[in-house]
């Protein structure tokens, strides 16, 4: 499909400005500080239609189909959230304009139910992503132990964790040490008593695990970190497993970060925007960005670690979360974990009497197979490539590390059986058809628009834009 | 209403299937004393009009309905309807990062096509797919250049956005970078970066290349702040001035100020710095038939692949910002920006000029954009005059600059009409 560039027909605009209405002057600008051209397209309004629409057609999102991605958490993201988030009184408000009454009321509100949710004391709303929650995490953290004059430098993190939780810990200077999973995907305990030490400042631990696993001995966990005087930092992303029925605050948790787009709901924008609130408990508090949001003002906390954006956070993805928060409630949010867990465990029994599936016991929101014992050497890639034939997105692939070509099916609380009866009878298909017509799974996809990709080319001569 | 499609009754099969006798024994690997007992503490569910209602009377608590002169790193600009047409498509906003690219190709063209508009835009060679907004991207540019450099001083110019130095303040104690805040730059040969923002905060023109210059000389590189990118529509891109590293704010475009956020960060560099760029990055290849396609690229800088080797911890971007932005940027297109730009930069003059007509004094003296500084004998009292005239009259400096108290920050841009700057100057004389 040609580029916007590649559509430009010189003397076209697509945009109608206001009048100038105030008298020209010359010379506003030294010329040596002007620019000589751009090399923007020129294109009318429809064509500006046509083009994007034409480019939504070769997407795939939630509101198509099936999107089982595990650990993303793809749920339907309700209507009303983006009807909510547009009002006027959200979309025009300055982040500088005094008035804002609602704005803080709102976010303050959105604070105290997260935090009942999470079972946690304090929070911030600032961090734009998950990965942001993880650094501010990370940093408080890092600011608790300076404050009560401990060195401690290395973070621990299971091998089934998220890439995220290495990297921040590196950009916050922490040393990362990997643990050990058992046999059961679990946390190894003796690998965990091992390295823990008193130069260990935190643990982190995604609860449930990337397996779908809740750990079994997470009070045994918690308890081993608190005894040498360790945070717990628990990754948040997997957080649909358990609202309304754990709180991971109960568990021993000192600080998290919540995924707004992933439990609560607001939409993923084709890779963002997300945003990622951090819940700690009082003994962090004080260390949180500033400035916090109070019932009836801003909050300078003491010994804040200072911003981590400019402004407020994410706040339209605020006013999302917080839409769906209402519309749920107690008793709606308990039926999202509920289904959520009774959905995936209801895919995987089926499916595990065709594909491997590594680690069995109860899982969560989410569970892994592996591509072992299917015929024909046919690979993960394979069966996820097949997939787009049959309309579906394709689960999680080669994530966790830990399992060999993990395929991490993730279903959400918000597909009905149906529609999980036709994604198992399509991987059951795909199944038979590595045996019958191995060369056909091999050369998948047939259906897309686009065929497989050269990706080494695109890595070896890097083309990063369109070249006039 | 919870969204759960499932049935009692598909509920009863599944877990037969399963075999067990409630939903609450797939919870048993939870240890009972810490299963909730109650219900949460957040109220019962609401009905879909009480929801709305609810949010639209915390939306209406805001005021909203003032002419406002405010900018200060957030600007109001008109967006044309087909933004918030096409990026309500579900098709867009419902999708993840892009994975799979067969089925993707929607997103990655378009992330394809922002950052050729950016790179044009800014004078670079690669820009990325975004970042979280702009004073991250100022904070990403820092650790960049220090993996560049291999030094740790960065060197930020007083007059960079308060709130990114904040910003910047924390991530450089976590990376335990010295950060020098300064009038005037002194570079060393310990200088990872300089960092100037242009048009600065003040709104004032700065000419980048003598610092491009004074960076250079001493093997620092120059990173160039931009936060309000339509004055690109105008001025010399960056990139022809020496940057090596141009960020900043791309908000302007397309998306609504939103007390805030979500807004997109803009990173772009040169060729010769493509590999140490943080965040997504969408390239051209081909399909096995020969088609032009688009995907991912360079991942082996990111951290899913180099854990904790990788360039930043960043996983997502801001694509349906940038998407938003895109869609703007092409409709105003090669003209309407520099039209768009025009707009912005008399219509602040007219005002600075009627103001000066009236005998109010401008700060500086220097080129600016849409934003200019005035001093005030009392910041506070004009304030409060504008305001009963339903006027925000722009941002009081002294919150921000002790030096610059009872100095206002003024903004301009086409939103702004001839008449509601003059009764801003009537209510002034």
């Amino acid at each position: 499909m040609k580029l916007l560039f590649e559509k430009s027909i010189p003397g076209r605009k697509g945009v109608s400005l206001p009048l100038m209405d105030v008298p020209v002057q010359q010379d506003l600008m030294p010329k040596t500080l002007l620019r000589k051209s751009n090399q923007l397209p020129e294109l009318s309004e429809i064509d500006i239609v046509r083009h994007f629409t034409e480019l939504s057609r070769r997407n795939f999102g939630v509101d198509n189909g099936f999107y089982p991605l595990g650990s993303c958490t793809m749920k339907y993201n309700p209507k009303i959230n983006e009807e909510t988030a547009r009002m006027e009184g959200f979309a025009s408000l300055h982040p500088y304009n005094p008035n804002n009454k609602g704005a803080l009321e709102l976010m303050y509100e959105l604070g105290e139910d997260l935090k009942k949710i999470a079972g946690m004391d304090a929070i911030t709303l600032q961090p734009a992503a998950g990965a942001h929650g993880e650094l501010t995490g990370l940093m408080l953290v890092k600011a608790y132990f300076k404050d009560i004059g401990q060195d401690r430098s290395i973070i621990l993190t299971p091998d089934s964790s998220h890439g995220t939780n290495p990297a921040s810990s590196a950009m916050c200077g922490f040393e990362t040490i990997t643990i050990k999973s058992d046999l059961k995907g679990q946390v190894d305990i003796s690998d965990l008593k091992n390295n823990l030490n008193e130069r260990v400042a935190a643990v982190m631990l995604t609860i449930p695990n990337t397996l779908g696993i809740f750990e079994h001995s997470i009070l045994e966990i918690t308890k081993l970190i608190h005894d040498n005087e360790s945070i717990i930092y628990m990754d948040g992303a997997n957080l649909n497993a358990l609202v309304g029925k754990v709180r991971p605050g109960d568990m021993g948790v000192d600080v998290m970060h919540i995924n707004l787009h992933k439990t609560f709901s607001t939409p993923h924008g084709g890779g963002g925007p997300g945003a990622g609130p951090v819940a700690v408990k009082k003994f962090l508090e004080p260390y949180l960005p500033n400035p916090g949001v109070g019932k009836d003002s801003l909050i300078a906390y003491p010994k804040s670690i200072g911003r981590v954006r400019a402004f407020y956070g994410n706040f339209g993805m605020l006013v999302r979360a917080y839409t769906y928060i209402k519309s749920l409630g107690s008793d709606g949010l308990l039926r999202v974990s509920e289904n959520a867990v009774l959905n995936a465990n209801y895919m995987k029994e089926r499916l595990r009497k065709h594909y491997d599936l590594p680690y069995d016991s109860i899982c969560k929101h989410e569970f892994v197979l592996s591509d072992k014992n299917m015929p024909n050497g046919i690979t993960t890639n394979n069966i996820a490539k097949r997939l787009l034939d049959y309309g579906f997105h394709p689960p999680t692939i080669y994530f966790p590390l830990i399992v060999h070509g993990a395929i991490m099916i993730e279903p959400t609380e918000t597909e009905g059986k149906e529609v999980l009866d036709s994604f198992i009878e399509v991987m059951v298909k795909i199944k038979d058809e590595a045996a019958s017509d191995p060369e056909m799974v091999r050369t998948a996809p047939h259906t897309t628009v686009v065929k497989k990709l050269d990706a080494v080319l695109a890595a070896r001569k890097p083309c990063l834009k369109h070249c006039f | 209403m919870d969204f759960v499609p499932n049935t009692l009754e598909q509920q009863k099969e599944m877990l037969h299937t399963i075999g067990v006798s409630s939903i609450n024994e797939l919870f048993k690997d939870i240890p009972s004393s810490i299963l909730l007992q109650d219900p949460l503490a957040i109220g019962k569910g609401l009905s879909e009009i009480a929801v709305k209602r609810k949010l639209a009377s915390l939306a209406m608590c805001n005021k909203i309905s003032y002419t406002s002169f405010l900018g200060a790193g957030s600007y109001a600009h008109f967006i044309p309807s087909i933004v918030n047409a096409l990026i309500s498509r579900g098709e867009f906003y419902t999708a993840y990062t892009p994975y799979q690219p067969e089925i993707s190709q929607g997103v990655l063209q378009a992330i394809f096509e922002y950052q050729t508009l950016i790179a044009d835009l800014t004078g670079m060679d690669v820009a990325n797919a975004s970042l979280y907004d702009g004073s991250t991207a100022l904070a990403e540019a820092c650790i960049m250049a220090h993996t560049i450099t291999k030094r740790t001083q960065i060197v930020a110019l007083k007059s960079v956005h308060p709130e990114y130095r904040e910003v910047l303040k924390t991530y450089c104690t976590a990376h335990s970078f010295q950060l020098i805040e300064a009038d005037q730059p002194t570079i060393t040969d310990k200088t990872a970066a300089l960092l100037i923002q242009n048009p600065d905060f003040f709104g004032s023109v700065h000419d980048l290349r003598k610092y491009a210059e004074q960076a250079h000389s001493q093997g620092a590189l120059l990173v160039v702040n931009v936060v309000e990118p339509t004055s690109l529509g105008l001025l010399v891109p960056p990139g022809e001035c020496g940057a090596d590293i141009v960020v900043g704010e791309a908000q302007s475009f397309g998306n609504p100020i939103n007390f805030g956020g979500p807004y997109l960060g803009i990173i772009a560099t040169t060729e010769e710095f493509k590999r140490n760029i943080p965040g997504r990055l969408v390239g051209k290849t081909v399909d096995e038939e020969g088609q032009d396609g688009y995907i991912l690229t360079l991942q082996a800088r990111e951290q899913h692949i180099r854990r904790e080797k990788s360039c930043s911890n960043i996983c997502t971007n801001q694509a349906l910002c940038a998407l938003a932005a895109s869609i703007h940027i092409a409709a105003l297109g090669k003209t309407g920006i520099k039209e768009l730009a025009e707009l912005n930069l008399q219509k602040a003059h007219y005002l600075s000029r009627k103001l000066m007509e009236n005998g109010c004094q401008l700060y500086f003296n220097g080129p600016f954009y849409n934003e200019f500084v005035l001093k005030l004998d009392d910041v506070n009292s004009t304030l409060k005059k504008l305001a009963d005239k339903n006027i925000i009259g722009g941002l009081d400096l002294g919150k921000f600059y002790p030096d610059l108290k009872n100095c206002l920050l003024i903004c301009v841009t086409e939103l702004i009409t001839k008449e509601d700057m003059d009764s801003f100057v009537e209510t002034l004389s």
